[in-house]
């Protein structure tokens, strides 16, 4: 493939995982670079997923100061320890944590605000997630990466309550897809996280996941004045406070391998009705109008 | 948030979690992060550096150690609060007994075998404990609840069984590289390093075997002043060269194959000999004999390679040499071990060397690997998955929120929409002889059959029991403890040496016997039926055991793919008997249900038109749907409600 092997103590250290998705893969993820900002659990669990995979590099983003134990109760990276977390961003917290996971995987932190990054600043890597930000610097961030000539895919990772939605733009991406004996070529096209959240309600696949509606309530909300994150509606019976990293790093895994059916474009968790539910909500959906 | 109510459930549980590997690494921290606080865990494994990948609890330096102790000091790190007790132990030690099980309020199992998972649901129902039951392999995975009353038990339907395959495809008619792998680990690595009073059919070249069976005898004993380089090559010339040309011999057999070609050493390694002893000599000077290896010595390095007839005719001799000269004191007791490099690297030479003669595609040590030791791929994204999973139903079983249990399956293609799909439990099976205790059947020749077979290839490898206790009426026959007297004890043995009908109390057609396990308080009647002759391809324990629900294990043609068992590796065509993390999921068996089985009321919200819809297009669509569970016209599953 790209000429370089693995060496034996990658083949080793991945044994398990290369009879999943093969050594080509396995390369290619070693050579990824992956940009994560905002770290609450699902993310935390995510990065853990994604270090333990054996990329080439993940860099951290928050700024956000540990001084409350409740802004990491569900990141299991930060021990709820003040002499240990005292004076620290969560980012920093988080690096010293998934470090220890894979010595094969370079983890550092980058100081400042997500929305302030630019597209030189995004270029350099191959896979951007976002979570716990507005819904302008969503778009915005989505729209950087969309600009320039490299493909970066993009995910956003939101949980609420017990219910838990994924993003993905992959904008043009190709991938090969196994069936029985031959490997067929694949190419999908996304729209962009703008275009997916304003397509007119009417103009949806019939029986869309309730909870597409209900996370572009709490988005419209959210954006009126409140903070990310800190909504729960009583249209889902809120119960459970499982905080699902739901498919998530298998999804980017898919993507940079090029391997296998990459998820288009939206995923529901809902603990409720145990339901993952993938929803492809796009422009030009072939069934809207009806 | 979790409401008050199922806060104070979580707090004031106590857990059982039966394995701390790929998914009780992810469990045990699920378990912590929501809440849990008195948590028990056991494991007897210590750690590899191939769980790395996913048991992100452990690191390097943990390598040899507990991985019940490792895991709980690892999750104190971040909620020192709560309790977590370890054991490093076999969950089938006596200590764990009904008693035990009976502390906790839900029991989890993260287990990677059939054997304690079939033991561990004796003892929930027993103790009358509620289990959460788990698997993943790749990317699919999924989570069951068994409640007693409620739903069915882990052994209400059948499990694929080990897969197993026809003697002779193995000894004659190989058609695909599995069957050569089976070969040379099974017969050719058993013959000459193992043990070589076990029965083995290496020369059972033919259907018709006619053969000169006392010239074969000594063929794989070391000749008196035979060097080990003039050893190996006899050996070499024998099973690849000698044995073929007899199959070959027999025209019968090829009438439809295509015939296979003999191999003999003298083509592939004439000048490779003085060089060869140099390199074993200068290479080996660690004393550590697990680091031999003939890779190593001959200088290949990359597993993912394969090898050429020569390159694997070179392998094998060296692999061969090297266990005479670095690991002689363990021939005659090794076994097929997939962490000894030594042992896959010859039994994938040989296995190539087999192919190359039939005409199979070969393949890469890694692959080979793969397929000897039944290695179940996995990653840590389905675990953390499946443990969210179990965490979910856990806390449901503690509310005793029965209409609300669910079997859920991650698939890795979508099906309905969906990835993670719940599905209703079913209701138990009532002729299931573990939870039910209904009667089974066995056809035995009672004038043949002695009561050692009836224990080994009944009680223990088929009814799962450890300490089985045999009564025929009031009579005691056979039983196991700690606490028999002398007299009874010879009285056992002396009972295993004869055939049922000769037994004190004479077990002939008609009779009942029943078969206690004591410890896992599970009780089973047995009818008795003399049968005279049995097949012995298709039933090798020359008894048939029915009414008991493990499927078939005898290896079908049929070489269904399924939609969702996709993995870019070979090996997944050699599914799994015992491997980390071995989902028995239907889904891999081949077994198809249809999927408006599945469509209950509450799957998906959806009117009764568009339903019906639905209904249809997944009938047409069959080949790409994932199927749970078995035929639909076996065993009917009732849902609950």
């Amino acid at each position: 493939m790209d000429g370089e092997e693995l060496t034996e103590q990658e083949t080793a250290l991945y044994d398990r995982q290369i009879r999943v998705w093969g050594a080509d893969a396995q390369r290619r993820l070693s050579k990824s670079h992956i940009l994560v900002c905002g770290m609450k659990g699902t993310v935390a669990e995510f990065c853990k997923n994604i270090v333990l995979a054996g990329v080439g590099s993940l860099t951290l983003v928050d700024d956000r100061v540990a001084t409350d134990e409740a802004l990491f109760s569900s990141n299991f990276l930060i021990p709820p320890d003040e002499n240990v977390y005292r004076g620290k961003t969560l980012a920093e917290l988080c690096c010293d944590s998934l470090k220890d996971f894979n010595p094969m995987v370079r983890v550092s932190v980058e100081k400042g605000d997500v929305s302030g990054f630019d597209g030189e600043f995004f270029n350099k890597y191959d896979v951007v997630v976002v979570s716990c930000c507005s819904l302008a610097t969503k778009k915005s961030v989505n729209e950087k990466c969309r600009k320039l000539s490299k493909h970066i895919a993009f995910y956003t990772v939101d949980c609420r309550d017990s219910s838990g939605e994924i993003f993905v733009d992959l904008q043009d991406h190709i991938y090969s897809k196994k069936n029985l004996e031959e490997t067929a070529e694949c190419k999908l096209q996304y729209p962009s996280f703008e275009e997916a959240i304003s397509v007119p309600w009417r103009a949806l696949p019939r029986r869309v996941s309730k909870l597409y509606f209900a996370m572009r309530v709490i988005e419209k909300f959210e954006a009126e004045g409140c903070h990310p994150g800190d909504v729960s509606i009583a249209d889902l019976p809120g119960v459970l406070k499982l905080k699902k990293e739901l498919c998530e790093a298998n999804e980017v895994i898919k993507a940079i391998s090029g391997k296998g059916d990459p998820l288009k474009n939206f995923f529901f968790f809902d603990a409720v009705d145990g339901k993952g539910i993938i929803e492809d909500i796009s422009v030009s959906n072939p069934k809207s109008g009806s | 948030m979790a409401s008050q109510n199922q806060l104070s459930s979580i707090k004031g549980a106590k857990v059982l979690m039966v394995g701390a590997g790929g998914i009780g690494c992810e469990l045990l921290k699920t378990l912590a992060l929501s809440g849990f606080q008195d948590i028990h865990i056991i494991d007897m494994d210590t750690i590899e550096v191939s769980n790395l990948n996913r048991q992100f609890l452990f690191r390097k330096s943990h390598v040899g150690q507990s991985k019940a102790k490792v895991a709980r000091d690892a999750v104190l790190k971040f909620r020192p609060h709560i309790s977590i007790t370890p054991y490093h132990a076999n969950v089938k030690d006596p200590d764990f007994n009904v008693d035990f099980f009976k502390q906790f309020n839900v029991v989890l199992n993260g287990l990677d075998n059939l054997d304690a998972r079939r033991h561990v649901n004796r003892l929930c129902l027993a103790a009358e404990v509620p289990l959460v039951e788990s698997g993943t392999t790749g990317f699919l995975g999924q989570v069951t609840v068994h409640v007693k009353g409620r739903t069915e038990c882990y052994e209400c339907q059948p499990k694929p069984a080990p897969k197993t395959y026809p003697v002779c495809t193995i000894t004659s008619t190989p058609s695909k590289f599995v069957h050569c792998i089976v070969w040379a680990k099974d017969l050719l690595f058993t013959k000459l390093f193992g043990d070589k009073n076990q029965e083995n059919d290496l020369n059972v070249r033919s259907t018709d075997a006619t053969s000169s069976s006392e010239h074969v005898e000594d063929v794989f004993e070391r000749r008196k002043d035979e060097d080990i380089e003039q050893y190996g090559r006899r050996i070499y010339d024998h099973v690849f060269g000698y044995n073929i040309e007899e199959a070959l011999s027999n025209e019968e057999t090829w009438k439809n194959r295509n015939r296979p070609k003999p191999i003999y050493s003298r083509d592939f390694l004439h000048d490779e000999i003085a060089q060869q002893n140099g390199n074993v000599d200068k290479d080996c000077a660690a004393g550590d004999p697990s680091s031999v290896s003939a890779m190593a010595s001959l200088g290949m390095k990359n597993p993912q390679d394969i090898w050429c007839l020569k390159e694997n005719s070179r392998i094998f001799m060296e692999a061969f040499k090297l266990f005479f000269m670095k690991r002689e004191k363990e021939i005659g007791n090794l076994t097929f071990d997939k962490d000894d490099q030594l042992a896959v690297e010859f039994v994938t030479a040989a296995a190539n060397i087999r192919a190359t003669s039939f005409g199979i595609p070969l393949h890469s040590l890694f692959e080979a690997k793969g397929i000897a030791g039944n290695i179940v791929h996995a990653v840590a994204t389905t675990n953390a998955i499946i443990a969210g999973l179990i965490v979910i139903e856990a806390i449901k079983v503690l509310q005793n929120d029965t209409n609300n249990y669910r079997m859920t399956y991650c698939l890795e293609h979508p099906t309905r929409k969906m990835l993670l799909m719940p599905v209703e439990p079913f209701e138990a099976n009532k002729s299931c002889y573990v939870c039910s205790e209904s009667p089974l059947t066995l056809e035995i020749n009672t004038h043949r059959a002695k009561l050692r077979d009836f224990v080994e290839k009944i009680v223990k490898a088929k009814l799962g029991m450890y300490f089985p206790l045999i009564m025929y009426g009031a009579a005691l026959l056979y039983e196991v403890g700690d606490d028999l007297d002398e007299a009874m004890v010879a009285n056992y043995a002396a009972n295993l040496e004869k055939v049922l009908s000769e037994l004190p109390s004479p077990v002939t057609s008609g009779t009942t016997v029943t078969v206690e396990d004591l410890k896992q308080e599970l009780t089973c009647n047995i009818n008795i039926k003399h049968r005279e002759e049995f097949d012995e391809e298709k039933e090798p324990d020359g008894m048939l055991l029915s009414g008991w629900t493990q499927a078939s294990s005898v290896e079908k043609d049929d070489n269904k793919s399924n939609g969702n068992g996709g993995s870019t590796s070979n090996a997944s065509q050699a599914v799994p008997v015992e491997a980390e993390d071995n989902v028995e999921m239907d889904v891999l068996s081949g077994k198809k249900r249809r999927l408006s089985e599945i469509s209950g009321q509450d799957l998906l919200s959806v009117t009764d038109e568009t339903k019906n819809h639905e209904k249809l297009e997944v009938v047409d669509d069959d080949d790409d749907l994932v199927m749970l569970d078995d035929d639909p016209g076996l065993n009917k599953r009732k849902r609950i409600q």
